[in-house]
């Protein structure tokens, strides 16, 4: 897909109308994902329950690709359990790198749109910026923190 | 346009015939065939190491680096050729200065003037000086427009300074700084002054005497030379007073086990084998310039610069930053469109052929003071035409459109 029709298709919908760009009320965990350089900055918001992440969410600010692959991100892992949010997340980022097998991009559902990012290595870090605070939260548990990333 | 200006794309090969519309020269300029030439036919027929060879070779690569910094002199002005130091870039010959000149001469309680708007090549370096000799590190702060008051100039300068270091243009904005009494004010309070020209030297003529500057950085690959050649012209009795930056070979006159003296000046501060093709291919990018005559470029730039102003003011949710006045930007134009990331709005226009820079442009405290995040920035130079302004308008004027927006 050419980078134009990936945002009238994909992106757009997800950064102007999120479904998940909100606070949520009894959260039990909570991350700060920024790419200092962009300006790109969420907060993730998870609610787990018995190793099940029951619903997510995230406020911040960023450009289109970093917001649309966070409410993307969001619509995959609710309902999932923490190890196959984990496993996703891999895979996201296996994808963006360009190392990741069919499986693992099919498993991204809507999220495998973003494939085409890993050939732009300058919105890589945008794409990437959700996935990777959600990892540096599962793998965190509930603890505060922030996963900065120097330069994108 | 200028009758010197018709034509000349077909001289830059990564352009000609081409539909890409390059409009990053702020980062860095596309190379004329003269100045890829000049480099070939150095490396082709007098290449070895400059300097130090007894043989007719070397003799000619010393010739045709040293003829390199002849041009340089003749190009800003400087009185002697020894007062023009080949460094990699204006980064270097700013951490040059920083390093040899403000490590030793600045002591606790002293300070260092800098500008708010510069690039960060200009605020590191003297950050890493305050940090180390205890001095304070001041910001002349600028307004919306990066216009500095007069006043300010005044009050923050004092018999403690010593240091100034500011850019003549804005990398961000294009605008010039006020150097000649930032320097008339510096020099009266017996402070030294360090000009970052990399934005300004493409752009007009520099003559380093007349302004009275103590240092002036520039870079060689934003007027059209290669990567990997600058300058750094400095006083003659300064540079005489620094240490060396790098130590190595090639730079000086005699070594035992403990000790050493160093070679004279410029060669005390080239230490290590020299990039001569560089100096070659910046000699030639000189020559080209020259010849065409900077005043034509700047005359070119502006009448590009005001046509993609007027342009983008016409479309809505288009909000340009710096001045009202083509002629105070230096052929950059930094804007932003509202509801839209700057990433977003460079991917958007890389689809449809042009380039075009976003982000931060290394200048981070400058975009904090103005209040924004980042910013997307259009600079032209020589080979750019009115077509590809016109172009760029009609793409810019569909960006929203396709990051979604009704209009």
């Amino acid at each position: 897909m050419d980078l134009k029709s990936l945002y009238r298709e994909i992106i757009n919908e997800h950064n102007l109308h999120p479904a998940h760009k909100h606070d949520l009320e009894g959260a039990t965990a909570d991350h700060r994902g920024v790419n200092p350089s962009c300006g790109d900055d969420i907060r993730l918001q998870l609610k787990i329950k018995d190793g099940v992440i029951e619903d997510a969410a995230f406020v911040g600010s960023g450009c289109a690709i970093s917001q649309a692959s966070a409410d993307m991100m969001i619509d995959l892992i609710v309902g999932k359990s923490t190890e196959e949010a984990m496993t996703l997340a891999d895979g996201f980022m296996r994808m963006i790198q360009g190392k990741a097998d069919d499986a693992e991009i099919e498993a991204l559902e809507e999220a495998a749109a973003l494939q085409s990012v890993s050939k732009m290595p300058a919105r890589v870090k945008c794409a990437e910026l959700g996935w990777r605070t959600l990892g540096k939260t599962l793998a965190e548990g509930a603890a505060e923190g922030e996963g900065h990333q120097p330069h994108c | 346009m200028n009758q010197a200006l018709q034509d000349i794309r077909g001289d830059f090969p990564i352009l000609a015939g081409s539909d890409l519309i390059y409009f990053d020269n702020a980062a860095t300029t596309q190379k004329p065939r003269q100045v890829l030439d000049a480099v070939v036919n150095y490396y082709n027929t007098q290449n070895a190491n400059p300097l130090r060879g007894l043989y007719g070779l070397s003799v000619a690569a010393t010739e045709a680096y040293e003829g390199a910094r002849e041009t340089v002199r003749a190009f800003i002005g400087a009185q002697s050729a020894s007062e023009i130091i080949f460094t990699r870039n204006a980064t270097e010959a700013l951490n040059l200065v920083a390093y040899s000149y403000g490590r030793t001469r600045v002591k606790a309680g002293d300070n260092i003037v800098i500008a708010v708007s510069e690039h960060h090549s200009n605020i590191l370096p003297w950050q890493m000086v305050a940090r180390e000799t205890g001095a304070e590190l001041r910001y002349l702060e600028c307004g919306p427009e990066g216009q500095y008051p007069e006043e300010q100039i005044d009050s923050l300068i004092d018999e403690r300074t010593a240091i100034v270091a500011v850019a003549q243009v804005s990398n961000v904005l294009g605008v010039s700084l006020p150097v000649e009494s930032i320097i008339a004010k510096a020099h009266s309070a017996g402070a030294v002054v360090v000009i970052d020209g990399a934005q300004s030297t493409p752009h007009a003529p520099v003559d380093v005497t007349a302004l009275d500057a103590d240092f002036f950085a520039f870079s060689g690959h934003k007027l059209l030379a290669p990567m990997g050649i600058g300058v750094l012209y400095g006083k003659e009795t300064l540079l005489e007073a620094m240490p060396p930056f790098l130590s190595g070979g090639e730079m000086i006159e005699y070594v035992t086990r403990e000790d050493a003296t160093y070679a004279e000046l410029p060669h005390k501060f080239e230490a290590g084998t020299v990039n001569a093709g560089g100096a070659v291919g910046l000699a030639a990018a000189i020559d080209y310039l020259t010849d065409i005559g900077l005043e034509a470029v700047a005359a070119h730039e502006t009448a590009l610069t005001a046509r993609m102003m007027t342009a983008l003011k016409a479309i809505p949710h288009v909000s340009i930053l710096g001045s009202d006045d083509p002629a105070d930007h230096h052929g950059i134009v930094s804007f932003n469109i509202e509801g839209c990331h700057p990433h977003d709005v460079a991917s958007i226009l890389d689809t449809d052929g042009i380039c075009v820079r976003a982000g931060h442009h290394c200048a981070q405290p400058l975009l904090a003071h103005l209040g924004i995040g980042a910013a997307c920035r259009a600079s032209v130079y020589l080979y750019n035409t009115e077509d590809e302004v016109d172009r760029f308008a009609a793409a810019l004027e569909n960006v929203r459109k396709e990051l979604g927006y009704g209009s």
